[in-house]
């Protein structure tokens, strides 16, 4: 896979949430993806940023252009040093959550993009990579 | 602080969201609201989500908590405007929406809020017309 080009934002408040968002609408609608392709993964995106920022404590995100062969698409990366996953399995099951949260986030997020990946330890941090091909 | 304006028109408030919204902004306006409703008296709420890219898992469980809100008191809501591949997404990530009611646009929102508040018994909103 061919990284085209990088884009490296903090989450540390919602409004930095709403940047991230921004930042894949922007590359995904520039690589002319569908509106329904672009609405899943700027959505995904939304819902693990928040994840990054209320279960994690902050950390950073990575918006990536990406190439395979003739493909193009966004690859996002969250990270954080908060208290990770103990069961991961848990987590991703829809309707799972530790606080009042639907628990939605991870399993649907996983269902909006293509590529998902999932590394956590508890007392750890968490990173999350998607990607959403076109 | 920012805020999202809510308009009275009628009987009814109306909320155009255009922007991004970022969590805070959203809180503010379930609270917003809930205070409108009371002090106008408001049979109902409109929200128009036609300017929105994404509806996600927090702005999903927002709609359903503005409307359980407005229905205590005694007033009705209706999200306006879902685009296309929004609804779509919002199935896939498994937001079902509960005990909201949806409408293509503002006006067909409007029919079906005048239809609640004259009380009428008829199923409204179940089919186009
Ligand atoms: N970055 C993270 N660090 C630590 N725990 C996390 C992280 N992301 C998710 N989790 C854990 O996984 C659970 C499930 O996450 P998910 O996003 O599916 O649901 P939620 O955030 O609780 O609710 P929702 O996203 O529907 O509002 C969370 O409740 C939390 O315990
Ligand atoms: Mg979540």
């Amino acid at each position: 896979m061919e990284v085209r080009r990088i884009e490296a934002l903090p989450i540390r408040s919602s409004d930095d949430v709403v940047r991230v968002r921004r930042q894949a609408h922007n590359w995904a609608s520039e690589l002319g993806f569908s509106p329904v392709d672009l609405t899943k993964l700027v959505t995904a995106a939304s819902e693990i940023a928040r994840n990054t920022l209320e279960h994690g404590g902050g950390g950073s995100a990575r918006v990536e252009e990406v190439r395979r062969g003739v493909r193009v698409g966004v690859r996002l990366t969250f990270e954080d040093q908060g208290p990770g996953i103990a069961d991961i399995a848990q987590a991703m099951r829809d309707g799972f959550s530790t606080r009042r949260g639907m628990g939605l986030g991870l399993g649907g997020a996983k269902r909006l993009v293509d590529e998902f990946e999932i590394a956590s330890q508890a007392g750890a941090g968490t990173k999350i990579t998607m990607t959403r091909w076109k | 602080m920012e805020q999202t304006p809510i308009l009275k028109v009628g009987p009814f408030l109306l909320v155009t969201i255009q922007v991004d919204m970022h969590d805070r902004l959203v809180q503010r306006l379930q609270t917003d609201l809930a205070e409108r409703i009371t002090a106008t008296g408001a049979r109902g709420v409109l929200i128009d989500i036609s300017g929105l890219d994404i509806v996600d898992s927090f702005i999903g469980r927002m709609f359903g908590d503005i409307a359980a809100q407005a229905r205590i008191l005694d007033a009705e809501t209706v999200v306006v405007g879902m685009r296309p591949a929004v609804a779509i997404t919002l199935v896939e990530l498994g937001v079902r929406l509960q005990g909201v009611r949806t409408a293509l646009n503002v006006e067909k929102g409007m029919d079906l809020l005048q239809a609640a508040v004259a009380g009428e018994e008829e199923r409204v909103g179940g089919s186009p017309d």
